[in-house]
C-alpha cells in the first residue's frame, strides 16, 4: 500500500433497484487521493457525485470494487466499525447543515469529541466556535441562526475531531454568493491550519479550481481526472 | 492488502449518553408532555384501583373475627331440632341470640318503627366490641337489663338512654345507644335497626308465636379448632338439620365477594386505562422517533454506533416512563385515598388505608416497562437508519428485521395477557380480554387498507381541488390513515365500551320508585286479623296494591321418596336444606314482573286431579325437580299431591315479595295463612299515621317502609356510581388525551404542507376546508367504526363478565359520534393554526 494515498478507489460499481429496472449510478470508478491533497468531484446533477461520495465515506457499500480509507478496507468493516472510523478519522460538511436541531450550537460542535470520550469535548468546542466568529451563539439553537452561522457551526464540528479526511458535500449550495464566499475561505484556512485531507463535492467550478485536484464525473463514470494546472 | 487495525473502540460513557437523552427531551418537551400524560392517567388509574382493593381485602382479611365476632357460629331459622341442638351443646357456645322483625313503640311520645329485636345471652362479642354511648352500655345492659338500641333510631325519635322501648308485651329502659355491633352494615341496619335486649326478656314479649319469622344463633369462642376441618365435618351434618355452620374466614371471603362486580368493573376500567395509555404511548413515540430519525442519521454519520443511537432515544423513554410512573403512582395514591370516606358507610368495617408496597412499586415499574415496550417498535427504526439519508439519498431499501417485529409482537401480547391475569385471576377471561383487543386492532388496521384502496379506485379526478386534496392525503405516500384510524377507532372503542359497561352495571342496581309500585309492606298479617286491618287502610284512604297470601308448609315426599328415606341415603344430591325447610308459598293466577317462566305451563286455576305448582329454578336445582315431578306438601298436617307443572326464573334481586313456589288459585283459598299487604304512601305524614293506627291495634304486625330503604339503597348507589363515574371519567381522559396525541402526531408534517400551499397561493379557506374534510372523513370512518366494535365487546362483556343482558341506550352514542368527530376535527384544525396565523416562512423556521 502507498502510504501517501489517504482515499483509495478501485472499481467503484454501485446500482440501485428501481421498480423492475436496475440503474447504474457508479461505473468502474477508480482514484486515489493523497494526503493533507485538496481534491473536488465535479460533475452535473444526476453524474454519481454524492452517491460517490456516500460510499468514499463509508456511508453506503459498494457492489463492486474497493474503498480503501486510512489504510481500512471499507468492505471488510461492520457498520459498526465503519462508524468508528468515521468518528476517529473523517470529518463532513453538508449541503443543509445538518445540525442536530435540539442541541446548541456548543453541543452540536462536541458531539464527535463526546463520542471519543474526551473529558475537554466542551472546551474545545468553544475554542473552534470563537475560531468560526459565533463565541457569542455558544447556546443558540440551531433554528435561532442563520444559514451562513448554521454552516460555521457544521465547519466547527467538522474539525472537532482532528480528522484525517474531511468530506463536504455542496458546502455553498444553500449559501448566498457572498456568504458562500466567507464559508469557503473558513474551510480552506481551517484545513491548511490543521494539515487534513480535503475532498468537495461541487457543481461550482470556480471552488473547485482552488482545490488541487479535480475529477469530473458524468453518467456515473470518471471523465478526467486532473491536477488543477492542467486546466 | 492487510488492514491496519482500528483505534480503540470509542469510550462514549453512560454519564454522556445520558446527558445526550436529557438535551434532545429539553427541546422536545411539547411533545413528550402528551406522551407523559398517557403513562401518568394510566397508571393512576391503575395504582388506586390495586391500592383500593388491596386495603379491603387486607381490611376484611385483618378485621375478620372482629366482623363475625366469635370464631365461628351455627344459626338455624327455627328453634333447632333434637339432633342439632345435641351437636351445639356438645360443641359448647359462650353466648347464643334469636332475633325476629318486630314493630317497638317509645311511649315517650308514641313513635313506632319497624326493628330486628336480638335477644342475646352471654358475653357476645368475643372480638371486636359493642360501640355504643354511654360507652359502658354496652358491657352492662345484660346486668341492668336494659336495652340498646339503634343510635340513628334514637335520634330519629328523639329518645335519649333512660327512657324506655317497649317491645311486644315488655318494656325496658334504654340503657343506651348503638352505633356498632359485629355483623352488621349500614343497608340492613336501615330496613330493620337493631334493638338489643337480654335474652331473658325474649319469652316476656310473646312476639315468638307459630309462623314470626326468626333466627336462632350459637356463637362459639376457640382459637386452636381447625375450622376448615370443622366446617367440612358439621355442615353436612347441620344441613340435614336446617341449620348452618359460618365461619369467620368464610364471612370475610363472603364479604369479600360481595365487592365483586364493582371490583371487576374497576378492573375493567384499570385494565382499559392502562391499555388507552399503551396505545397513548404507541402513537405518541411513532411520530416522535420518526422526527428524530434524520438526527439519528448525522449522528450515525459523526460516528455514532447503532447501539449508541437506539440507546440515547430508549433512555430517553424509559426516563420518561419512570417520572411517568412516579407522577401517576402519586396520582393514585391522592386518588384511592379519597375512595374510604364516600364508600365508608357501604361497607361494615373501618377502613384503614395504607400504602401497600405492591401497586407502588408496580406502578414506577409498570410506567417504565409499558413505556420502553410500546416504544421499541418505533425504537427499533433507530437501529435501521442509514446515515446516507445526510446526503439526501432516499435509502428504503432498509428494512427492519421481521424476527423483531415478531418478538416484539409476542412480548406486547405477553404484556397485555399477565396484566389481565393479574387484574382478573382469571387465565381464559384474560385471554379473552386480550384477544378481543388485538382483534379489533386488526379490524380497524384491515378497515384502514380498505379504505385505502377503496378511495384510489373511485378516486374523483374530476372534483375541485379542496376535496381532491384531502382524499389524496388518506392514501398518498406518508399517509397517516392507518395510525389515525387505528387509534381513533381503539381510542372509541375503549371509552364506548367501557361507558357501556358502566351504564348496563348502573342500570341494573337502579330501582323503580313511582306511583304504581308499592312502598308500603305490611307483613304477619293472620286471616282473622285481615279485614280489620284492611279497614285501616282505608280509614287512612290508602289503596292496597297487592293482597298477598302465605301459606307455610314442609315437603313430605320428592318424586315418590319420603323424605326420611332422603335422608338416609347417602348418594342422594337433593341438598339437605330442602328436606328441613319451611317454605312460605303463595298462591294466585298469574305470573309477576319479576319471575320469567323457564319450562313447562304456567296453569292460573286448578280445577281438578294432582294440583299443579310452579316452582323456581333455584328450587329445581336443588331439590332435583323437573317438569311433570310429583311432590307431596306437609300443610300443617294435611298432605298435598302436587305435580311439578312449570319452572320459573325469578329475579331475586327485584325489591319485591318472590316465592319460591307458587300453587294456582283455587286450592288454598281455605288453608291455615297469613296476608301481606302492599300499598303506595304518598307521603311521610300518611305512612306515620298509617303505622301509629296499625301498631296500636295488631302489635303483631310488621311494617316496612320501602320509601327509607329506598332511601338509602339510592344513597349507597349514588356512592358506588359516583365511585365508577369518576374512574370511569378517568380512563375517558386518558382516551381523549390519545386522541389529542394522534391527530397532532402528523401536526408538523400537515404544517409544512399547508406551508406549502400558502406560498403557492393557497388562502386560509382552502387550507381550513383541506383540513377539516380530511379529519371528518378519518373522524367519521374512525368512530363508527370504533362505536360499532364497542357494541359487539360490550354485549360480549355482558354476556360473559357482567353475566347480565345487554340493553345498551343508544342516545349516549347519538352523542357519542359527533363528539368524537369534532374533538378529532378540532383538534385537527389547531394542528394547523400557526399556518394561519403567521407568515410561510416564520413558520418553518419554528418548525425547523
Amino acid at each position: 500500500m502507498n502510504n501517501s494515498k489517504i482515499l483509495k478507489i478501485n472499481g467503484l460499481q454501485k446500482n440501485y433497484t428501481s421498480g423492475a429496472k436496475q440503474l447504474t449510478v457508479l461505473q468502474d470508478v477508480s482514484f486515489e487521493v493523497a494526503k493533507g491533497q485538496t481534491f473536488a468531484i465535479v460533475g452535473p446533477s444526476g453524474s454519481g457525485k454524492t452517491t460517490l461520495l456516500g460510499l468514499c465515506a463509508g456511508l453506503d457499500t459498494a457492489d463492486a470494487g474497493t474503498v480503501t480509507l486510512c489504510g481500512h478496507n471499507l468492505q471488510q468493516l461492520t457498520q459498526d466499525q465503519r462508524a468508528q472510523l468515521r468518528n476517529q478519522e473523517v470529518g463532513f460538511i453538508f449541503q443543509n447543515f445538518q445540525l442536530l436541531p435540539t442541541l446548541t450550537a456548543l453541543e452540536n460542535v462536541s458531539v464527535p469529541l463526546d463520542l471519543q470520550g474526551d473529558k475537554k469535548a466542551s472546551q474545545i468546542a468553544k475554542e473552534l466556535l470563537e475560531k468560526v466568529g459565533l463565541g457569542n451563539r455558544l447556546d443558540h439553537y440551531p433554528s435561532q441562526l442563520s444559514g451562513g452561522e448554521q454552516q460555521r457551526v457544521a465547519l466547527a464540528r467538522a474539525f472537532s475531531n482532528r480528522p484525517s479526511i474531511l468530506f463536504a458535500d455542496e458546502p455553498t449550495g444553500n449559501l448566498d454568493e457572498e456568504t458562500g464566499e466567507t464559508v469557503i475561505k473558513l474551510l480552506l484556512e481551517l484545513n491548511q491550519d490543521a494539515g487534513t485531507t480535503l475532498v468537495i463535492i461541487t457543481h461550482d467550478m470556480d471552488l473547485a479550481r482552488r482545490t488541487q485536484q479535480i475529477l469530473r464525473l458524468k453518467g456515473g463514470q470518471v471523465v478526467s481526472n486532473q491536477p488543477v494546472a492542467a486546466f | 492488502m492487510n488492514n491496519i487495525p482500528l483505534k480503540p473502540t470509542q469510550k462514549a460513557n453512560t454519564a454522556w449518553l445520558f446527558k445526550m437523552a436529557w438535551r434532545d427531551a429539553k427541546a422536545s418537551k411539547v411533545r413528550l408532555l402528551l406522551f407523559m400524560a398517557s403513562i401518568i392517567l394510566g397508571i393512576a388509574a391503575v395504582v388506586s384501583i390495586q391500592l383500593f382493593s388491596g386495603n379491603l381485602k387486607n381490611n376484611i382479611q385483618g378485621q375478620s373475627k372482629s366482623l363475625m365476632g366469635a370464631d365461628y357460629l351455627i344459626d338455624t331459622d327455627q328453634e333447632p331440632t333434637e339432633r342439632a341442638q345435641q351437636l351445639i351443646d356438645s360443641l359448647g357456645p359462650q353466648a347464643m341470640e334469636v332475633n325476629f322483625v318486630s314493630m317497638v313503640a317509645f311511649p315517650k311520645n308514641g313513635g313506632t318503627r319497624l326493628v330486628r329485636v336480638r335477644g342475646i345471652a352471654g358475653d357476645f362479642p368475643f372480638y371486636g366490641e359493642i360501640d355504643s354511648e354511654p360507652p359502658t352500655a354496652g358491657n352492662t345492659y345484660q346486668q341492668q337489663g336494659g336495652a340498646l338500641v339503634d343510635a340513628t333510631l334514637m335520634l330519629q325519635y328523639n329518645v335519649v338512654p333512660g327512657d324506655s322501648i317497649k317491645i311486644g308485651e315488655v318494656t325496658l329502659p334504654i340503657a343506651g345507644a348503638l352505633k356498632a355491633i359485629p355483623g352488621t352494615t349500614a343497608i340492613s341496619t336501615s330496613v330493620a335497626p337493631p334493638v338489643i335486649i337480654p335474652y331473658a326478656y325474649v319469652e316476656q314479649t310473646q312476639l315468638l308465636q307459630f309462623g314470626s319469622r326468626k333466627e336462632y344463633q350459637y356463637f362459639f369462642k376457640d382459637e386452636t379448632v381447625d375450622l376448615a376441618l370443622l366446617d367440612k365435618t358439621l355442615d353436612p351434618m347441620l344441613d340435614m338439620e336446617n341449620a348452618d355452620i359460618d365461619t369467620h374466614t368464610s364471612t370475610s371471603s363472603r364479604l369479600g365477594r360481595r365487592y365483586d362486580n364493582v371490583g371487576k368493573f374497576l378492573n375493567l376500567v384499570a385494565f382499559i386505562a392502562l391499555l388507552l395509555g399503551c396505545v397513548g404511548i404507541a402513537s405518541s413515540v411513532n411520530i416522535y422517533i420518526k422526527e428524530k430519525l434524520p438526527a439519528v442519521a448525522v449522528l450515525k454519520c459523526l460516528g455514532a454506533s447503532r447501539k449508541l443511537s437506539f440507546l440515547i432515544f430508549g433512555i430517553q423513554i424509559a426516563g420518561i416512563g419512570l417520572l411517568g410512573g412516579l407522577l401517576g403512582t402519586a396520582l393514585g395514591v391522592g386518588v384511592q385515598s379519597m375512595f374510604p370516606y364516600i364508600l365508608q358507610s357501604l361497607l361494615p368495617f373501618n377502613v384503614t388505608i395504607e400504602l401497600l408496597p405492591q401497586p407502588l412499586i408496580l406502578g414506577v415499574l409498570l410506567g417504565v416497562f409499558m413505556s420502553v415496550l410500546f416504544a421499541l417498535l418505533p425504537l427499533l427504526r433507530t437501529l435501521y437508519v442509514s446515515p446516507l439519508a445526510v446526503l439526501r439519498i432516499d435509502d428504503s431499501g432498509t428494512v427492519q428485521s421481521t424476527l423483531a417485529r415478531w418478538v416484539l409482537g409476542i412480548l406486547i401480547f405477553g404484556f397485555l395477557y399477565g396484566f389481565s391475569f393479574w387484574l382478573l385471576q382469571d387465565g381464559a377471561y384474560a385471554l379473552a380480554f386480550v384477544v378481543g383487543v388485538v382483534v379489533t386492532f386488526a379490524i380497524l388496521a384491515g378497515i384502514a387498507l380498505f379504505t385505502m384502496k377503496l378511495v384510489k379506485y373511485f378516486f374523483p379526478k374530476e372534483a375541485s381541488y379542496t376535496l381532491r386534496q384531502p382524499l389524496l392525503n388518506l392514501f398518498r405516500p406518508n399517509n397517516q390513515t392507518m395510525v389515525l384510524l387505528v387509534a381513533i377507532g381503539l381510542g372509541t372503542f375503549l371509552i364506548s365500551t367501557l361507558y357501556l359497561s358502566k351504564d348496563m352495571l348502573l342500570a341494573k342496581t337502579s330501582i323503580e320508585n313511582n306511583a304504581k309500585s308499592p312502598n308500603l309492606v305490611a307483613l304477619d298479617i293472620q286471616t282473622k286479623q285481615l279485614d280489620a286491618v284492611v279497614g285501616v287502610f282505608n280509614k287512612n284512604k290508602i289503596d292496597i296494591i297487592n293482597n298477598i297470601p302465605l301459606v307455610t308448609m314442609r315437603m313430605h315426599s320428592i318424586k315418590g321418596v319420603g323424605l326420611n328415606e332422603i335422608r338416609k341415603d347417602t348418594t342422594s344430591t337433593i341438598r339437605g336444606w330442602i328436606l328441613n325447610h319451611e317454605f312460605r308459598t303463595t298462591y294466585r293466577d298469574s305470573l309477576i314482573g319479576s319471575e320469567k317462566l323457564q319450562k313447562g305451563e304456567w296453569i292460573a286455576n286448578y280445577e281438578q286431579g294432582t294440583i299443579p305448582i310452579s316452582i323456581s329454578d333455584n328450587i329445581a336445582r336443588d331439590a332435583q325437580l323437573a317438569v311433570g315431578d310429583a311432590v307431596v306438601f306437609n300443610v300443617q298436617g294435611v298432605l298435598m299431591e302436587t305435580v311439578v307443572a312449570s319452572v320459573r326464573q325469578v329475579d331475586w334481586t327485584r325489591l319485591q315479595l318472590n316465592f319460591s313456589i307458587v300453587f294456582p288459585a283455587g286450592v288454598l283459598e281455605n288453608a291455615p295463612q297469613f296476608n301481606v299487604l302492599t300499598a303506595h304512601v304518598p307521603n311521610e305524614e300518611r305512612s306515620a299515621y298509617l303505622q301509629r293506627d296499625l301498631v296500636a291495634s295488631f302489635p303483631n304486625v310488621s311494617l316496612i317502609d320501602l320509601r327509607q330503604v329506598y332511601t338509602i339503597i339510592e344513597d349507597i348507589l349514588d356512592k358506588v356510581s359516583w365511585v365508577i363515574n369518576f374512574m370511569a371519567f378517568f380512563s375517558i381522559l386518558t382516551g381523549i388525551i390519545v386522541l389529542i396525541g394522534s391527530v397532532r402526531t402528523s401536526k408538523y408534517q400537515r404544517i409544512r404542507e399547508a406551508v406549502l400551499l400558502r406560498t403557492l397561493g393557497a388562502k386560509n379557506k382552502h387550507i381550513v376546508t383541506i383540513a377539516i374534510l380530511e379529519y371528518l372523513f378519518l373522524g367519521v370512518l374512525g368512530c363508527l367504526v370504533g362505536l360499532v366494535l364497542a357494541l359487539a365487546g360490550s354485549a360480549a362483556l355482558a354476556f360473559y363478565l357482567f353475566e347480565e343482558t345487554f340493553a345498551p341506550t343508544i342516545w349516549p352514542l347519538l352523542v357519542f359520534l359527533p363528539a368524537l368527530v369534532l374533538l378529532v376535527v378540532a383538534i385537527g384544525l389547531s394542528n394547523i393554526r400557526p399556518v394561519l396565523k403567521s407568515s410561510p416562512l416564520e413558520v418553518l423556521r419554528g418548525v425547523g
